[in-house]
């Protein structure tokens, strides 16, 4: 069964069809880019697999392992295994790093059924993975985004989805706001988390990322559809070509 | 009829709302007759077995009351309130003179176990051993218009503190509380205060001596339990030269249909060097999700830095009550005083607020620090209301006011009415004002990380409120912050 399933999906925002019939299937192990010029849909798709509320479906379905998605709260998916890397992530002054991590974290385990983290076992597991992204304690107990540089906070949702161990991963424009060195930090993250049993959609406008993150497939959307499929290579050749082709397609 | 009643009363109860301490005890009182006239003052005073000076002080009162008019300026709504239709006076029935804890109707005990207040001081008689760091605290418990016990007297009494029913206090230290009651808030002060000199019942009496640190948190817990009855207590705390004392203040009310009337007085004085921290955790029931019953909270809070380089603190968590009307205040006389402002004010439902405090600069180098956090949800009205002011005599007064409101939802108001006034040029104040919503950005985030929606907006707020959480004593803030979940439960749609 696949892990990811999105079948013919139509979205539409206030009355205005952004997707329409989108089809994408994703294995347990891959990486998958997701590219194409703004307004394409992009993030429509991350917003839509993640549950956020503002957006209709109109037509189609998302399963999640053979589970109906679309049923389900965001909470609920977010306990199932999706996460999504925000392009912005927010800043929720008050509320230290730590105390916000510890939260979710319980809150997920709950759901499933699972007991909460004892607090020595959680500092351990928090500080272990902050250590391997080069994320100082002192981060962890500032509010949570707050006066983080474009880098932390990328880093910080990496450090999230360390922690979360997550099954299908979301990147949503990681690549934006970040200098090539914090890039690097970042990709090098998300690497040490690709696993046979963790997939990954990374969203991206440029092919830059995807020397760092280097994606078994690559797919190319238009107009709220995905117009052409392949292997790393169509990232180099869009790079080459640009988006133009697709535009009247 | 008593049973048909309670049936009554649980069928009310189960309803949406979520107030936890809506129940009701079942004891015999005794009232004084419906109204208010000057029989009723004389009725009180008779039954606290009052000297005639006390008598006196309240009938003047009242005859000042009478010649004035309710406030209007607040930005609060409700219907006329009849005065002559609420009880005055009501105590739970003694069956005899009360001499130690044993004796008080065990069912008053039971509904402060409910309430998780810890009247009995048994355990520490008992040398029960506690864990560690988990401070007494010395308690004196209000149970509509008296006084029904307060714990640690001896431990206190050693140290040389005095906190004890103030009804006592006016039998056992008439000179302390003739020389201080009224002098902060004088029986003219306004309408609600004036009317509270006329009628109080009780309320808690502190003086710390000299150089003294109060051994303990002193906290009275106050509950109206009868229908039909305000409850007017009078609380009076005075640090003497270099003493320190801090304070606490809780207060709960059973769910009913109709509005209760609550207009207290608080009255701090601190002498040279002495310090009062003044907390409250204010949650009165709030009325149903309809906007039906709720504690009508007029009341007047007023601390007096009589002394120089005294400091006072006040705290207040105000989660309940249909309509708050509370400006804590401090009089910065005293050279080199300072007073503290630091308010959460939470308002859902069909709640009112309108508070905020006035800091009176008129000794020289005085500074203040307000600290607000409103927050609205449900179809809420939340006022900031602050009166800042230097006096010609007050050179270099510091004043740093942050007033920050958060609204949840799209069908309540938060408003802040700040007034400064500064009459000499070396004074200095800050104003900084932000009004945020909880965005729709933020909830996402933090519900796609597995929290449920109220989670989510429980967290935000305690982020919103926490530098004011930070203020409370230990034992206090985590119960506010459970209450501050609690209190916006279904709050969002």
């Amino acid at each position: 069964m696949p892990l990811l399933e999105v079948k013919d999906l139509q979205v539409r925002v206030e009355e205005r069809e952004i997707l329409h019939g989108l089809s994408l299937t994703v294995n347990k192990g891959e990486v998958h880019a997701i590219m194409g010029p703004n307004g394409s849909g992009k993030s429509t798709l991350s917003h839509v697999i993640a549950g956020k509320p503002g957006y209709e479906v109109t037509g189609g379905q998302i399963l999640f392992n053979g589970e109906d998605l679309l049923e389900m709260e965001p909470d609920e998916r977010a306990a199932k295994g999706v996460f999504l890397a925000f392009q912005y992530p927010v800043e929720i002054p008050g509320v230290a790093t730590m105390t916000f991590l510890r939260t979710a974290l319980n809150a997920q385990r709950k759901a499933r059924g699972e007991s909460e983290y004892s607090t020595p076992n959680f500092l351990k597991k928090v500080r272990d993975v902050a250590a391997s992204l080069n994320i100082p304690q002192d981060m962890l107990r500032r509010g949570i985004n707050v006066g983080f540089s474009g880098g932390e906070k990328k880093r910080n949702e990496v450090l999230q989805m360390a922690l979360f161990e997550p099954s299908l991963c979301i990147l949503d424009e990681m690549d934006s706001g970040l200098d090539i060195d914090a890039l690097r930090v970042a990709a090098d993250g998300v690497n040490a988390l690709r696993s046979p049993d963790r997939a990954m959609v990374v969203i991206t406008h440029y092919q830059r990322l995807l020397n760092y993150i280097v994606p078994d497939f690559v797919h190319v959307m238009s107009k709220g559809r995905v117009v052409k499929s392949g292997n790393k290579d169509l990232a180099l050749e869009l790079e080459a070509s640009g988006y133009a082709q697709f535009e009247e397609a | 009829m008593a049973a048909v009643q309670e049936t009554v009363d649980r069928v009310r109860q189960i309803d949406v709302d979520q107030y936890r301490y809506g129940f009701e005890t079942i004891i015999e009182s005794e009232k004084a007759p419906k109204g208010l006239s000057e029989d009723t003052i004389r009725f009180i005073s008779a039954k606290k077995n009052e000297p005639e000076w006390m008598l006196e002080w309240r009938l003047e009162a009242y005859r000042r009351w009478l010649t004035m008019q309710e406030p209007t300026w607040a930005r609060v709504d409700y219907p006329k309130i009849d005065y002559q239709d609420l009880y005055y006076y009501a105590a739970p029935k003694p069956k005899k003179e009360i001499s130690s804890l044993d004796e008080i109707d065990p069912e008053i005990l039971k509904t402060y176990e409910k309430l998780g207040i810890p009247l009995r001081e048994v355990e520490a008689l008992e040398g029960v051993v506690r864990p560690e760091g988990e401070r007494k605290v010395a308690v004196d418990a209000v149970f509509d218009s008296v006084s029904v016990a307060t714990t640690f007297q001896e431990e206190l009494k050693k140290a040389g503190v005095i906190f004890m029913p103030i009804s006592h206090a006016i039998q056992q230290h008439p000179e302390l509380v003739k020389q201080y009651l009224g002098s902060v808030v004088p029986t003219s002060d306004n309408f609600f205060a004036t009317l509270n000199s006329a009628v109080f019942s009780d309320g808690s009496f502190v003086y710390v001596p000299p150089g003294v640190r109060c051994p303990m948190e002193l906290s009275t817990y106050f509950r109206i339990n009868e229908r039909n009855t305000g409850q007017f207590e009078r609380t009076l705390i005075i640090a003497d030269k270099g003493s320190y004392v801090s304070y606490l203040e809780g207060c709960t009310a059973p769910q009913r249909d109709e509005n209760q009337l609550h207009a207290a007085v608080v009255e701090l004085v601190a002498l040279d060097d002495a310090e009062i921290k003044y907390s409250t955790v204010q949650n009165w029931y709030p009325g149903n999700s309809e906007g039906k019953g709720g504690i009508y909270n007029f009341v007047t809070k007023r601390g007096d830095c009589r002394g120089a380089h005294s400091k006072i603190s006040w705290t207040q968590v105000e989660t309940g009550s249909a309509i708050t009307w509370k400006y804590p205040s401090c009089i910065l006389r005293g050279d080199n005083s300072r007073g503290e402002f630091y308010s959460i004010a939470i308002s859902n439902g069909y709640q009112q607020v309108d508070s905020g405090t006035k800091m009176l600069h008129l000794g020289k180098n005085t500074t203040s620090r307000i600290i607000s956090k409103g927050i609205a949800a449900g179809k809420s009205q939340n006022t900031y209301r602050g009166l800042v002011t230097a006096h010609r005599k007050a050179a270099n007064a510091r004043n740093f006011t942050a007033c920050d409101s958060l609204l949840i939802g799209d069908k309540c108001g938060a408003h802040t009415v700040p007034y400064i006034e500064a009459k000499n040029t070396s004074a200095l104040f800050e104003h900084e004002a932000t009004t945020s919503k909880i965005s729709e950005d933020v909830l996402f985030y933090c519900v796609q990380r597995g929290l449920s929606q109220e989670e989510a907006v429980g967290l935000v707020v305690n982020g919103f409120v926490r530098d004011v959480l930070q203020q409370l004593p230990m034992e206090f803030a985590v119960e506010a912050q459970k209450l501050i979940s609690i209190s916006l439960e279904g709050s969002v749609g």
